[in-house]
């Protein structure tokens, strides 16, 4: 948790900032997953400056929070936060999928702050299966939370662990499914029916609750209330929009991995300054 | 089989990889072993009533198997996934590249009852394929343990290893081919006998099938050097080098594809060292695989004692 309490207010407000470095440093990399990142960072801002018990300190002590985000493709957003809450310095940004860079387009463990390599659609929850056993097997505290992409759904591998979770009674585990509606082909719903996927968590064990995904003290009130029934792992389904805070980017496919041109990238900065001094943090 | 180097018939590798398995888990509850309903395939079952709280059962879900063996083993556990060697590498290979492989947590990847020990099953259940997958993949050593020894030391030794590592072997009763006490290092093949005619380099449960050819050789005069290439990553290339620089003719010998596997594996070395010398790989053709058992199916590939030694007649007689 970070040392000092930070404001909804002050949350919103780096929530855009974060908005706004991810975007810098896929242009600068000419690479990246916008969308995707711009979807999730809400739920990456409120989980490392409110929820996650874990620091640069205590990274490696074995009674940390673990984060996983299965979802390794949204590495942009992880990257920025990590840097934020100083697990890196922040000029190792720039280096985002350079060259020898440790910056990956997808996390990796080389990265202070990173548990485990991801990118493969599918593999995090299996992992964060055997982490959060080992919780219940030495009786430690930590909890594990999960990011979940709702495209990722469709790998079976989920649903393996699923049934897993719920059957270990794994209550120290949280999956947070960043339920933007799209994957890269379009919209869930076209490409391989998802719903009813709060009744299908349910089915399989888990306690699920449906939250904003935007909205800090929402996102705050559902992941303070983990586990939300003991003996049951956690579901959070968070609604959220791809490419959230730019106007020409949210609910577009295309820019699962799109990359902003000069002019693009110019209108979605100024779009997100626009948001920055609305909610009080402008320069 | 008998045989006069050791000692006797042993047990299976499975049941030695079962009972060590469980004197190191009586002795550190950090060690844990996943099952994908496997532990009955596994030898598992006493394990199991013993240990309840060291064994992890995921179901019939060899994916979830090897990324949970990962998370396990990224908190400090001692894990070891098991699971029949044609499902653990081809319907996880996944996990194992990416969750155990490349993010580096060091899971002991069991692949039981491999090669054709599943022979009167079918080509589902064969696992053929397995070196040659992993060995492509980065981060994964390999072993593949001929006797009751090798494979005792294997599981023992594989606990301390901070690395991945993927140990398979059979079902089949195996002769003991060492004498107690042998040495075994992961990584340093092990000579069970020295001759200057022909090598045979092999590795798991056909280099008992090496030494029965060596011994019809013998009996013609011919003498042999038979390697257990028990670690095939990383391969002791020393040890291949030194068989070479002492024999006429060399012939590995694997329960695996010819493809991607041991034979394959000398000759690039063999090559690049600039040595050229009559040399065959004998292992499972680029065909559908027959039914039979384990014993058969060697014979029909050329892999049983009398057959390897035929190849070793034509190739020291220029007619291989
Ligand atoms: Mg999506």
């Amino acid at each position: 948790m970070g040392s000092v309490a930070l404001s909804d207010r002050q949350l919103r407000i780096k929530s855009i900032q974060y908005r706004l470095k991810i975007l810098k440093y896929i242009k600068m990399a000419n690479a990246g997953h916008t969308g995707g990142s711009l979807s999730c960072i809400d739920i990456l801002n409120v989980l490392y400056n409110r929820i996650l018990r874990v620091s640069p300190q205590t990274f490696g002590h074995p009674d940390r929070d673990r984060y996983i985000q299965s979802k390794g493709h949204s590495v942009e957003a992880l990257y920025v936060v990590l840097a934020d809450r100083g697990f890196f310095g922040e000029s190792e940004l720039e280096t985002l999928c350079r060259y020898m860079s440790r910056l990956a387009g997808h996390p990796t463990r080389k990265v202070p702050g990173i548990e485990h390599n991801t990118g493969a659609l599918g593999h995090g929850l299996a992992f964060a299966v055997g982490v959060a056993l080992t919780g219940k097997k030495d009786g430690r505290a930590y909890r594990v939370f999960v990011l979940l992409g709702d495209g990722e759904l469709d790998e079976g591998s989920n649903w393996e662990a699923m049934m897993a979770a719920s059957h270990y009674g794994l209550d120290n585990l949280i999956a947070i499914v960043d339920r933007n509606m799209l994957q890269i082909t379009g919209p869930t719903e076209q490409v391989c029916r998802l719903e009813p996927l709060a009744d299908k968590l349910a089915a399989f064990g888990w306690s699920v609750r449906i939250a904003d995904g935007h909205d800090i003290p929402a996102l705050t009130d559902v992941l303070s209330a983990v586990p939300f029934e003991p003996g049951r792992p956690s579901a959070i389904i968070a609604r959220t929009t791809k490419g959230k805070g730019v106007s020409f980017m949210e609910y577009d496919p295309s820019w699962h991995h799109g990359v902003p041109d000069n002019q693009q990238y110019e209108i979605a900065q100024q779009q997100l300054e626009q948001l920055l001094r609305e909610a009080g943090g402008g320069q | 089989m008998g045989n006069d180097l050791g000692g006797g018939a042993g047990k299976a590798n499975l049941e030695v990889f079962a009972q060590t398995l469980l004197s190191m888990a009586l002795q550190n509850k950090d060690v844990l072993v996943v099952t994908s309903d496997s532990r009955g395939s596994g030898h598992l079952k006493g394990f199991a009533a013993r240990l309840p709280d060291q064994i992890v059962e995921v179901g019939v879900a060899e994916q979830d198997l090897v990324a949970i063996a990962a998370g396990l083993a990224s908190t400090g556990k001692i894990v070891y996934a098991v699971s029949p060697a044609c499902f653990l590498t081809a319907r996880a290979l996944e996990q194992i590249k990416n969750d155990v492989c490349y993010s580096d947590w060091p899971v002991r990847l069991v692949g039981i009852s491999a090669g054709v020990s599943y022979g009167p099953l079918g080509s589902t259940h064969h696992s053929l394929h397995d070196i040659a997958a992993l060995r492509a993949i980065n981060n994964c050593m390999i072993i593949v343990p001929a006797d009751n020894l090798e494979t005792e030391m294997a599981v023992r030794a594989a606990a301390g290893l901070q690395h991945p590592v993927y140990i398979r072997f059979g079902k089949r009763p195996m002769p003991h081919l060492h004498r107690p006490g042998t040495q075994f290092e992961i990584g340093k093949a092990i000579w069970v006998m020295r001759g200057s005619d022909i090598a045979f380099v092999a590795t798991g449960e056909v280099v008992a099938q090496a030494v029965d050819a060596a011994r019809t050789l013998k009996a013609q005069g011919i003498e042999s050097t038979v390697v257990s290439m028990h670690t095939i990553r990383p391969l002791d290339t020393q040890a291949l080098l030194a068989a070479a620089s002492s024999c006429k003719a060399m012939i590995t010998v694997e329960e695996h594809s010819i493809a991607g596997g041991l034979g394959e594996a000398c000759a690039a070395v063999l090559m690049q060292s600039g040595i050229h010398m009559p040399f065959r790989i004998m292992g499972l053709p680029d065909e559908e695989t027959v039914v039979g058992s384990q014993l058969e199916i060697f014979e029909h590939y050329g892999l049983s004692g009398p057959r390897l030694a035929q190849t070793a007649l034509e190739l020291l007689n220029g007619r291989g």
